[in-house]
């Protein structure tokens, strides 16, 4: 029997080492396909086991977390979620992150290899890092100016600082409180269905998601190609300019709101927004040179990002002249998003030199030492330094005695344009007031601030919906802002 | 190799006297190591979950101190020469086991099982030691081995009066207390197959025709074989228990091979086993199901269901790596019903990692082997029997429920010998450790030199 007993022991202990053979199986060799599950929800959890960092703006954080006791334990807050909601997106525990919050989502929660003190440092200690910060370039008064100067209604602002780039103010509206997105509740997906649903659309960032057909504040483009082209030497002079005019090819033709646009100077067309003249200079540039320029100035550029995408700008370049024309006014195909606006007007009061926008100046820990910084950026030349002289010159005009007088700020050198652009179905939208402006203060050596507000009122008159009397007073709040701090 | 315990032998010894060592203090010393390991355990599991030792920890160390303590002394003033290893082993398991199930009660504060699980290792310990003070010789339990089948076969049948749980008719609920016979009944039935096979073993020894290298049994024979396997089949039908039927005829197959030595028998018994399996596998929805999520554990992420429970056992053990995560740190908890009991293997997984894990396992190895040691230390077969039966339902049970969570063999709803909460299963693990510390005991003291009965 002994012998028999002692293969019932080899059975047994052949038993023991499958157990210990599969144990080292799932535990080692196939390990990180299991912790790697989708369905696994460790990582969820270890990702909310503590403080989300925040996202700073004037030094001053505009989220926090709250500790909710529950298994995905901290939870998403904001102080004044609608007004930087624009800026920092959402981090929702069921819905993921979006903008800021998805961009910086590695330092902010704690993942980003950087924040350690030293490489596998984690990996070492098996602990992880606190979430990081986001300090971010916005100018805290120019976003709440920006803010009340929309009032709610649909539209959006963005400011950027002309020389370096730096976004100041990034508002759209009507805005909503990410915060209610952050829980895992049953409120949560009822939220997130009510946002969704909004004929509103509250959760989209008209400022740099949207695009909207420019109007006349494309008319800066056209004119900075007709000088650069050398289509116009003179602004002075008048351009041999018919009204109304017959687009090429067609037998429609073009007006003006006023009078006095036919042959009229440069200066006086940009003045009172001829859109006869700037059909027919852009026609006149060609639509190589057109487009060329608009690119210069950031049009069709699909990968711009500041640290999130920017819905890229369009200037279509496969057009017939008649289609140029309108092109060139800011309709047809031309659509932009405020930002890229705002860049358009940043790069006349810059020199004509286009610096991209960014919205991250640097992330740090959570102690605040750096992380990473914006670095440097490349820099494009949208137009020749004269020309950029004499736009800024053409657009202090419109502000001094132009369609733009609403913008001007005493004691301060403001440039502008204003726009209404049509849209819809043989133009029976309601038209979009555009502003886009610059600003230089009295002391100051350059223009610290250039702006665009699209306004998109559909309760308003179509008459009272021009650039001048809806959108340059919001311009000017948000350019005083800038320059008074 | 002389201690305290040892006595010199006479100078003029009419038969060799080597009288082995007693080692009742190196079992004292590793009870103590046993109980400052699951005290350290408990409050590691406090610091971990709030920063502080738990209030209980001291009560906690004592109770489980002065119960070891207890069983100790049984056996030093009953079972002198048993085993030193077996107890502290129970100790420890049973203690890390607590541990374990406390770590989980603080993840839901509405269910607490610990403090239930305390009461039934207290009885279960109280029975250890009323089992090796009043059970003077384990030769007693061959005479009452009929009503020990008689008694197994009604605790077995008795679930099926009562509604299923889970799927899964072997519970019985009495005021209040779930209560899972089948439990009882495995050591009732090691019992009565140690005493059968002890009386039966050379008719059952018999050989019939040879086929390839195997000596088959005669048809004759068959008649016991076929009938456990019955009521295996029946076990599994009625109560839709794979683990328990896979025990009870993996226990019979075993004790048959080591009573008879007939490879033949274990060709008959895998043969009957797989058929049943497969047909069972193939017919009961219920166990089909089981056999579907070993095959594919991740297919109800696939469905979109989110995991099932041995998906997130595979999880919590992946989650552990080597080193694990430590006591109170991981989130087994996600595994959801079950969790203390029949999962409670992926918490120490987990927590405790692949070293902590392969310890548990060294563990219950070490159990078994020392179950095998008494039964190759007796002369008489039913001593033997009744040994090697008890350590292979350790060994089979620890197979079956691990392999199980581990994704190793169709899940079976088993309780891990000592470490699952579960106040039927503490209770006959004691039992069984109780039985074995007995044979141990016989074993060991039949060389003291003193003519054994």
């Amino acid at each position: 029997m002994t012998r028999y007993i002692r293969h019932a022991a080899v059975f047994c202990a052949l038993l023991l080492v499958a157990l210990l053979v599969n144990a080292t199986r799932i535990q080692v060799v196939q390990a990180g396909r299991y912790d790697d599950n989708p369905a696994n929800r460790r990582a969820t959890i270890a990702r909310y086991d503590q403080k989300r960092g925040d996202i700073l703006v004037g030094g001053k954080p505009v989220t926090g977390s709250r500790d909710t006791g529950e298994q995905l334990r901290y939870e998403r807050t904001y102080t004044n979620g609608p007004l930087y909601a624009p800026v920092t997106g959402f981090a929702s525990q069921v819905y993921g992150t979006t903008l800021l919050e998805h961009s910086g989502d590695a330092v902010l929660s704690g993942t980003d290899p950087l924040l350690t003190p030293f490489p596998l440092w984690n990996d070492l200690t098996r602990a992880q890092s606190p979430g990081g910060n986001v300090v971010t370039t916005l100018n805290r008064a120019a976003q709440q100016a920006a803010y009340e100067g929309l009032g709610g209604r649909k539209g959006a602002v963005a400011a950027v600082e002309p020389s370096t780039g730096r976004v100041l103010a990034l508002v759209s509206s009507p805005s909503y409180d990410p915060a209610v997105l952050s829980g895992n509740s049953a409120a949560t997906e009822r939220s997130w269905a009510r946002l969704n649903s909004d004929p509103d659309k509250p959760m989209l960032n008209r400022a740099v998601r949207q695009t909207y057909p420019p109007g006349s504040t494309f008319k800066v483009v056209t004119a900075a190609a007709a000088l650069d082209a050398g289509v116009v030497t003179d602004v002075d002079k008048p351009t041999d300019s018919p009204d109304p005019y017959t687009l090429p090819g067609t037998s429609t033709t073009l007006t003006n709101e006023g009078d006095g646009c036919a042959d009229a100077s440069l200066r006086a067309a940009f003045e009172w927004s001829c859109n006869t003249v700037f059909a027919k200079l852009g026609v006149d540039v060609g639509v190589a040179d057109m487009a060329a320029t608009a690119e210069d100035f950031g049009f069709n550029d699909a990968g711009l990002r500041i640290p999130f995408s920017v819905a890229p700008s369009t200037f279509d370049t496969s057009v017939d002249k008649a289609q140029l024309a309108l092109s060139s006014i800011g309709q047809y195909n031309t659509r932009a998003t405020p930002l890229q606006m705002a860049m358009v007007a940043a790069a006349v009061a810059n020199g004509g030199q286009v610096r991209p926008p960014y919205l991250v100046e640097r992330t740090t820990t959570d102690d605040g030492d750096t992380v990473s910084t914006s670095g440097s950026r490349p820099v494009r030349q949208a137009m020749h330094p004269a020309t950029a002289v004499r736009m800024k010159e053409l657009m202090e005009d419109v502000v001094t005695e132009g369609t733009g007088t609403n913008a001007a700020i005493p004691g301060a050198t403001v440039g502008g344009k204003t726009g209404t652009a049509q849209h819809g179905l043989g133009n029976s939208g309601t038209p979009y007031a555009w502003f886009v402006s610059w600003a230089q203060g009295e002391r100051d050596l350059e223009p610290k601030v250039a702006v665009a507000v699209v306004v998109e009122d559909a309760s308003a008159d179509r008459g009272d919906i021009t650039g001048g009397g809806v959108a340059a007073p919001i311009a000017r709040a948000v350019m005083e802002a800038v320059l008074g701090s | 190799m002389t201690n305290a315990g040892t006595t010199v032998a006479t100078a003029d010894p009419p038969a060799p006297a080597v009288r082995l060592p007693r080692r009742r203090g190196i079992e004292l010393a590793l009870i103590v190591l046993a109980v400052l390991l699951s005290v350290y355990g408990y409050c590691d599991v406090g610091l971990a979950k709030n920063g502080t030792v738990p209030p209980g920890a001291a009560g906690y160390g004592a109770g489980l101190g002065v119960l070891a303590l207890l069983a100790h002394i049984a056996v030093r003033l009953r079972a002198p020469y048993a085993d030193p290893l077996l107890l502290p082993i129970g100790v420890l398991l049973n203690g890390l086991g607590l541990v374990l199930i406390y770590r989980l009660d603080l993840e839901t504060p509405g269910d607490r099982a610990a403090p239930t699980q305390l009461v039934w290792s207290t009885l279960g310990v109280t029975l250890f030691i009323v089992v090796v003070l009043v059970l003077r010789d384990h030769r007693v339990l061959q005479r009452y081995s009929y009503v020990c089948v008689v008694a197994a076969l009604v605790l077995l049948l008795l679930p099926i009066l009562f509604p299923a749980v889970n799927g899964a008719r072997i519970w019985i609920r009495i005021a209040g207390f779930s209560i899972q016979p089948g439990e009882f009944a495995k050591v009732l039935l090691a019992v009565f197959f140690a005493a059968y096979l002890a009386d039966n073993r050379n008719a059952l020894a018999y050989a019939g025709r040879r086929v390839w290298f195997m000596q088959l049994p005669t048809g004759r024979v068959l008649g016991p074989i076929v009938a456990i396997w019955l009521l295996s089949v029946g076990v599994l039908v009625l109560e839709r228990d794979l683990g328990t039927s896979l025990l009870f005829f993996g226990l019979f197959v075993v004790l048959l091979y080591v009573a008879t030595g007939r490879t033949g028998w274990i060709a008959v018994g895998l043969l009957l086993a797989s058929l049943g399996a497969v047909a069972v596998g193939w017919l009961e929805p219920h166990v089909h199901s089981r056999v579907e999520d070993w095959l594919h554990p991740f297919a109800s992420i696939d469905a979109g269901q989110g995991p099932n429970q041995l998906a997130q056992s595979l999880f919590a053990f992946a989650a552990g790596g080597v080193l694990g995560t430590g006591l109170g740190l991981g989130h087994s908890i996600l595994i959801g019903f079950a969790a203390k009991s029949d999962f409670i293997l992926a918490t120490a997984g987990e927590e405790l990692g692949l070293a902590g894990l392969s310890a548990i396992f060294l563990l219950y190895g070490l159990l078994v082997e020392r179950g095998y040691r008494a039964g190759l230390s007796l002369r008489e077969p039913f001593g033997r029997l009744l040994a090697v039966g008890l350590a292979s339902i350790v060994a089979l049970q620890v197979f079956v429920i691990a392999g199980g969570v581990c994704g190793l063999i169709p899940l079976t709803g088993m309780a891990m010998p000592f470490l699952a909460q579960g106040g039927s299963s503490v209770v006959t693990n004691w039992a069984m450790v109780a039985l074995l510390i007995r044979v141990s005991d016989s074993a060991r003291s039949q060389y003291d030199g003193e003519v054994a009965p």
